[in-house]
């Protein structure tokens, strides 16, 4: 019981805290860097009025830009009212993914920050396949997503490869490699195979239609089937984890590599072994969303969703369903920014601010838990007790 | 002066650390405290030492009511303690360590000529032989031991409180220990002695009370017999002699040749180790930690990756293979360290009792693991092993140290092995607990399976071990049997070897 409960607040609780708590300071930013309410400030009830109104439209744009809007429904009925909410998903389907690469990784006890790396890699690879062959289509889109994941799983797995072999930090050498990924788009977009003909911009030509991932409500909301691909990786990703043989080796290790080694689970293997999944993982999200979204490659393809995952996969706890919703969280953020700015003035930068503060708050547990007067729970008394029992 | 405790109590939740315990002890007396780990007593201790509060009950210095809220008041009423675990910080010296907390200034700059002058005294007095200006880090364990006494000294303490003093120590450095508490008595100190080792009770103690489950549960003196003593700390009869059956050895099972051990930057750790143990023996390294016998166990379940030589199980060379393979070729490896090496802390008790068999049927089926499988090995095991949890999904790190050893032995033994290496399979463990690692060691050995023990404990070697090897600075100082006497096994820990006989 007491476990359980001290279980419901480091899962539920404490990042549903973390964002009550991020939306409130964020409040105070929108207000206090607003210089036509501070002019306000001598007269209290006039400015208390203004900051509520403001904060309240710019979270209500925020809302409105992610997940429904009652003008758009008005228009083009109550489907369409949920545009946003597709627009939230097409952002969140690859963050999802490299939200993974990073909790995987975790598990293991590997610090992946290479999911940008890997995340160009397997858009590279997709969109090869997917402008340079003609297949027919299911297949066409098979071939071009599996390019992807092992170009991506090749590169990830290198990191592991360095680390068994030679000790080198997979911190360091993943972010390296996501140094060498941002060039290597640069130069491979610049070569014959990529340009387009007699074209002389770094854009490659658009993947072709039988390699497109199909649009799940038809041609007028961007959302394809790679938000369903992305959730049955992360159902896949979390049988692995719980269920599987390998994936309690990587646990394992994750959790006390001494232990591991000394009941003969291979270091080197899980090492390897994981940043070659993790690769391909961000990868996938890399190919879904250059043949759902993007269709020709461009050197930005990877934009921040490799950087991004670092934080979902923490917001997530390193567990596959928070990785999800994390990924959601912050797809909608990020869509519910861009109508903040147009809507409001308000600068979209708050949603960085208020995705930072989120970050903050979930690393610093005890932190929420002094603000918020949580109860210590009963799981810290017994575990005193049991430092008593020894 | 005279240090009386009256009902102390102390809580922590649910559970009763310290429940209405009384407790005089007398200048110029030794008392000791004994009772298993988890008993109370070091919460006990820190309580009179001012590191944890009590709830209720008081203590009285020389018949006045005092009040102790941090270790400083209790240095000033004349209490000191030396702790389990030094407090010492390694890179200082030892004149350093000791004004640690009471520096004293002299235009602004730390003096420490005084206190240097003080150590140089009490040094001679006792013969303890410091050298103030030696740093922490160089000293052997024992010294490190006087260096906490001696801090204790100069403060003043007519009350001395000696937290399981001897567990770090080899037998000669215990000796020493205790003749020195004996001088520190006839000076008039008060000390208090907590231990779980009843030799050490008996040698020196005036008086002993015994601790259970936070409760006194008797006050006793030093003739009372082990069994006595043990039979009151567990609160049931133990049976203190383990029952060695005589027993035929069978074929050699390890057999050691030439074995080499390095370190990364090619030191010699293990040199030209030879070592043979047959089917139905038990062959113990005994020796003082860091002479190799960590390195020489770690390189049969090949855990140490600079080797040269051979190792053969069963006449099949074992060196060079994967762990996993030499465990699965018949080694069970019980590590040193449980938490570190032994088990995972945040995996459940099942989780931990198939670290090494995971793979194998029928836990692992198409790659996937069968819960129900897991489970039924762990409901099995831990009746079998008498593990005590509230269920086979706790955690490993919620089980106190002997269940956790439990734990380990019962995933290592319940394998198809030939050869059993337990490496300090009782440090930290409780009477009880100690007596079920020793049965269950011993009917290992009855069912013929091959016995390579390690251990510091004197006492477990000669109670467990067919022939005893004494390993000294990475070799094998000579082979003798159990009946030993323990002097002439403390001076082969020592590196004194023994005149050919």
């Amino acid at each position: 019981m007491a476990k359980s409960l001290n279980k419901l607040f480091s899962v539920f609780l404490l990042p549903f805290l973390a964002f009550v708590f991020a939306f409130f300071i964020g409040g105070l930013v929108i207000v206090f860097t607003d210089s036509e309410i501070m002019k306000l400030i001598k007269s209290p009830l006039n400015f208390m009025t203004a900051a509520g109104s403001k904060i309240g439209n710019s979270y209500l744009a925020v809302f409105q830009g992610s997940i429904y809007d009652i003008n758009l429904s008005r228009k083009n009925g109550v489907l369409g009212g949920f545009y946003p909410l597709s627009e939230t998903i097409v952002t969140s389907t690859p963050l999802i993914l490299t939200g993974l690469a990073v909790a995987l990784a975790f598990r293991s006890g590997l610090f992946n920050i290479g999911a940008q790396g890997q995340f160009i890699f397997g858009a590279i690879g997709a969109s090869y396949v997917g402008f340079h062959f003609n297949f027919s289509p299911i297949l066409h889109v098979v071939l071009a997503l599996l390019a992807g994941i092992v170009l991506a799983g090749i590169y990830g797995g290198l990191v592991g490869v360095l680390k068994a072999k030679t000790g080198a930090h997979e911190v360091i050498v993943t972010i390296m490699l996501n140094y060498v990924a941002s060039l290597f788009i640069l130069w491979i977009l610049k070569t014959e195979a990529f340009l387009r003909p007699k074209q002389i911009d770094p854009i490659a030509p658009e993947v072709a239609l039988s390699a497109r991932l199909p649009k799940l409500f038809g041609e007028s909301q961007r959302i394809h089937l790679g938000i369903i691909i992305a959730l049955f990786v992360a159902v896949l990703v979390w049988w692995l984890i719980s269920k599987s043989t390998l994936g309690f080796k990587f646990r394992a290790v994750g959790a006390n590599s001494n232990a591991a080694k000394s009941a003969g689970i291979s270091i080197p293997f899980v090492t390897t072994a994981t940043m070659f999944i993790c690769g391909g993982l961000a990868g996938l999200g890399g190919a879904l969303h250059t043949l759902g979204t993007e269709y020709a490659l461009t050197a930005n393809v990877a934009g921040t969703f490799g950087f991004d995952a670092i934080t979902v996969a923490l917001l997530g706890r390193a567990t596959p369903q928070g990785t999800v919703l994390g990924a959601f969280l912050f797809g909608a953020l990020q869509t519910g920014g861009r109508t903040l700015q147009s809507n409001t003035g308000t600068s979209s930068d708050i949603v960085q601010v208020i995705q930072a503060l989120i970050v903050l708050f979930i690393a610093a547990p005890a932190l929420i838990k002094y603000i918020f007067r949580v109860k210590q729970s009963v799981e810290d008394k017994t575990l005193t007790a049991k430092g008593w029992n020894g | 002066m005279s240090l009386e405790l009256k009902g102390i109590t102390k809580r922590f939740g649910s559970l009763v650390a310290n429940e209405l315990i009384d407790l005089k002890v007398s200048d110029g007396e030794i008392h000791a405290i004994l009772g298993e780990n988890g008993a109370g007593k070091s919460t006990l201790m820190n309580i009179v030492y001012g590191l944890i509060k009590a709830d209720s009950g008081s203590i009285s210095i020389d018949g006045k009511i005092v009040e102790i809220s941090d270790p400083s008041q209790a240095l000033a009423a004349g209490i000191g303690m030396v702790h389990q675990h030094f407090m010492l910080v390694p890179v200082f010296t030892v004149v350093e360590n000791i004004i640690l907390g009471n520096e004293k200034l002299k235009r602004g700059v730390l003096t420490v000529e005084e206190a240097k002058a003080s150590i140089e005294r009490i040094s001679k007095e006792f013969k303890f032989d410091i050298n103030p200006d030696e740093l922490i880090e160089n000293l052997p364990v024992g010294v490190q031991q006087k260096v906490e006494i001696l801090r204790a000294l100069i403060y003043d303490a007519k009350v001395l409180i000696l937290d399981e003093p001897t567990a770090v120590l080899t037998p000669q450095e215990t000796d020493e220990l205790l003749s020195i508490m004996k001088s520190l008595k006839s000076r008039g100190a008060a000390i208090i002695f907590i231990t779980h080792k009843l030799r050490e009770v008996q040698e020196v103690a005036d008086k002993i009370t015994v601790i259970r489950r936070g409760k006194v549960v008797g006050t006793t003196l030093p003739t009372a017999t082990q069994e006595e003593l043990a039979n009151l700390m567990v609160g049931r009869t133990v049976d203190l002699t383990a029952n060695r059956e005589s027993n035929k050895a069978g074929d050699t099972v390890l057999s050691i040749n030439n074995l080499n051990i390095y370190d990364a930057s090619g030191r010699v750790l293990v040199n030209n180790l030879t070592l043979d143990i047959k089917a139905g023996e038990v062959v113990a390294i005994a020796g003082v930690q860091g002479n190799g016998q960590s390195e020489l166990v770690r390189a049969i379940v090949n855990l140490e990756p600079h080797t040269s030589g051979s190792v053969k199980l069963n006449g099949r060379e074992i060196l060079g293979n994967s762990v996993s393979k030499t465990l699965h070729q018949g080694v069970a490896y019980v590590p040193e360290s449980r938490e570190l090496d032994g088990l995972i802390g945040s995996f459940t008790i099942a989780e931990n009792l198939i670290l090494d068999t995971h793979e194998n049927e029928p836990f692992s089926k198409y790659g996937q693991l069968s819960n129900s499988k897991v489970i039924e090995n762990a409901e099995k095991l831990t009746k079998e092993f008498d593990i005590r949890s509230q269920g086979v999904f706790d955690t490993a790190s919620s089980l106190s140290g002997g269940n956790k050893q439990k734990v380990v032995l019962a995933r290592e033994l319940s394998r198809d092995v030939k050869l059993v290496i337990a490496s300090q399979p009782t440090r930290g463990l409780d009477v009880g607990s100690i007596e079920f690692v020793h049965e269950r060691l011993l009917a290992e050995r009855k069912s013929g399976r091959a016995i390579l023990l390690v251990s510091t404990e004197l006492d477990e070697v000669t109670a467990l071990a067919d022939r005893i090897a004494v390993m000294y600075r990475g070799e094998i100082l000579g082979i003798v049997s159990p009946d030993t006497s323990r002097e002439k096994l403390g001076l082969m820990m020592a590196g004194i070897k023994e005149r050919a006989s």
